[in-house]
């Protein structure tokens, strides 16, 4: 099953931030809570969803309490478009 | 003043209704505190350091996240007489053994006797504790009042003495945890009569800081001046600033800011990160200085800080520099406060193959070069040779400083204490030159990186790859490289592996990236794998790191 949402954010992810292309993202690993994804790099998440899905997420909403995986995040995306 | 305690009583009896801070926090009402309300604050964790044993001139361990019981308990181990000293929180990106680990380290050399931390967080500090070692009491947040009339005829913080030692700073990781910077009353004193000269200092400015407490410029610059001074601070976490970089804008506005200070990869990360439809109705124009300070700053991450902001009101005064230490409680020179900060367009190739600073010509690579300023009045400068010799304007050597605000010692150790002196004068390890009395810093004799402002310890990194299968031991090497995009340093591991399988080598390349990650809490992104006999050692053996950047800079980028 594919998953744009997810396509797009694994994409931006393991490109934009980890600076590894090649990296594999699952949609069930642990994003913030392993320290994958930096902290300086949340806003930038943020940012990229805004642009990309026409949504908001409060900066108060980046920590692993909203969504710590692909998988909640894109749920997340979805339940506000 | 005596001590910090005579203070604070002083501020306690005479501007008791004082609102001294504001506490910002995500989802909460801005938070006015008082002299009143921080004093029977700190009051309550004073009467509770002192019935759980504490004695004067002991250590006291807090680590508590930004807010208001950090804020307490300091000042609460002040005025018991026992010296606080802020140790980073454990934050997401950090295995919990890690942090145990650099928890342990510190206990081992600064020997407190008590560590303050939150009901939560309780049984992780008590597992770093070992049988015997000097740790009497570890208390918990949620057992301290929320305030208590202060006793001042009891407190033993006001029987204190000036050069007894008031605070410890610590740089993070295994190794800066195990060097405290002991500073005593007179010190910090020394250092903020000196300092506010510089500044310009008036009651009504108005500091602004995310910066953290753990570290020189967030405690003194953004946190003890403008207390200590009775000027009002704003004060918001590092944790909720770097996720909303746009709240330092809205704070400065709202609360007509003044004073603030950065490291330089915040300029290029608010120009970057913050989005016009935050500053709506934002007026930066009361912010009379911007002190970029704490790593290296570059012209252009001012350029495109003042570019992105000038709509809004910022004035190009505000560009401020500084050049600080712990040592030295913080400051040793500003710049930017009476005159704008002086920038010298120096020729690229004399900085790098003659330590020389010559001017630029005309159609050759050259280097903006930004100063950092005069030093402040109590400082004094010199740039010393190869062969400890004072060298002349612009001829590039190790900054050496002296004042009466030094370091009393690093805390329990009397050898590294000893090194870092030649004749009185401290020895920096950073490199730069003087021109006109002021200061320009041009790089770094000791192998520290410098990320977001925070150093780091290159051998604690290289300890922690080592440790990955695959990896031997002796052969890693980190160092930092700039990294303009983001104004800061990102830091490179380059590792020797017998593997030639490149699935292999990938693997391992991960397992550094993800055991540096989270054994230090600084993101790794690059790292290099290389054959047998890649490094470049020295005559005795070791890695040379400069030589190794070197070699990275000119074979791999």
């Amino acid at each position: 099953m594919t998953d744009t949402i997810m396509d797009a954010l694994a994409k931006q992810i393991a490109v934009e931030m980890l600076k590894q292309p090649k990296r594999v993202i699952q949609p069930d690993e642990a994003l913030i809570s392993s320290g994958l994804i930096d902290s300086f790099h949340l806003v930038d998440l943020a940012l990229f969803i805004e642009d990309t899905f026409g949504i908001t997420i409060d900066d108060a909403e980046l920590n692993a309490d909203t969504f710590d995986t692909l998988k909640q995040l894109a749920e997340l995306i979805r339940s506000r478009q | 003043m005596q001590t910090f305690s005579h203070l604070l009583q002083k501020a306690y009896q005479e501007k008791t209704d004082q609102v001294i801070l504001y506490l910002l926090e995500s989802g909460k009402e801005d938070q006015p505190v008082t002299y009143r309300e921080l004093i029977e604050g700190a009051a309550a964790y004073a009467e509770a350091i002192e019935q759980a044993g504490i004695q004067p001139g002991d250590v006291v361990i807090l680590i508590l996240q930004h807010g208001s019981d950090l804020i307490h308990a300091f000042f609460g181990a002040v005025l018991c007489g026992a010296i606080p000293s802020i140790m980073p929180f454990l934050t997401e990106k950090l295995l919990p053994e890690r942090y145990r680990a650099d928890l342990a380290s510190l206990i081992s050399i600064t020997k407190p006797a008590a560590i303050v931390t939150y009901p939560e967080f309780e049984s992780e500090v008590r597992s770093a504790l070992v049988e015997g070692d000097s740790v009497h009491a570890v208390l918990v947040s949620n057992q301290v009042a929320d305030s208590t009339i202060p006793d001042f005829d009891r407190l033993a913080g006001l029987k204190r003495k000036p050069e007894d030692i008031v605070l410890l700073q610590h740089s993070s990781g295994t190794t800066g945890l195990q060097k405290g910077v002991a500073l005593s009353h007179q010190a910090v004193f020394n250092q903020l009569e000196s300092y506010s000269q510089s500044l310009r200092l008036q009651p009504d400015d108005v500091v602004v800081s995310w910066l953290p407490l753990y570290h020189d410029m967030g405690l003194i610059a953004g946190f003890l001046m403008p207390i200590m001074s009775g000027i009002s601070l704003v004060i918001m976490s590092p944790f909720e600033w770097v996720r909303a970089p746009h709240k330092l804008m809205q704070a400065v506005s709202k609360y007509r800011g003044t004073l603030s200070w950065l490291p330089n990869f915040a300029y290029n990360f608010c120009a970057q990160k913050i989005r016009d439809r935050h500053m709506d109705g934002i007026d930066l124009s009361s912010w009379r200085a911007i002190s970029n300070c704490s790593e290296p700053m570059r012209w252009e991450s001012e350029h495109v800080f003042f570019e992105k902001f000038a709509p809004y009101g910022l004035l190009p005064e505000a560009f401020a520099t500084c050049y600080a230490m712990a040592e030295n409680v913080f400051a040793v020179t500003q710049g930017g406060i009476d005159a704008p900060v002086t920038v010298d367009e120096i020729d690229r190739e004399a900085l790098q193959r003659e330590w020389l600073a010559r001017p630029a010509q005309a159609g050759q690579p050259s280097v903006k070069m930004l100063s950092a300023g005069k030093p402040i009045p109590n400082v004094e400068v010199c740039i010393l040779g190869k062969d400890i010799q004072t060298l002349a304007e612009r001829h590039i050597g190790e900054i050496a400083l002296r004042s009466n605000c030094m370091l009393t010692g690093y805390f329990h150790r009397p050898d590294v204490t000893k090194k870092a002196f030649h004749n009185g004068w401290y020895l920096t390890g950073d490199y730069g030159y003087m021109l006109n009395g002021e200061v320009f810093i041009t790089g770094r004799k000791k192998d520290m990186i410098i990320v977001g402002g925070k150093n780091i310890y290159p051998q604690d990194l290289e300890l922690i790859a080592m440790s990955v299968p695959g990896v031997h031991a002796g052969r890693t090497v980190a160092f930092g490289i700039f990294d303009a995009d983001a104004g800061t340093e990102e830091v490179v591991i380059v590792a020797e592996v017998d593997s030639e399988d490149p699935a292999e080598r990938e693997r391992i390349a991960n397992d550094i990236r993800q055991a540096v990650t989270r054994g230090s809490a600084v993101a790794l992104r690059h790292v290099h794998l290389v054959d047998q006999k890649w490094l470049v050692k020295t005559s005795s053996g070791k890695i040379a790191r400069s030589a190794n950047k070197d070699k990275f800079l000119k074979e791999v980028l």
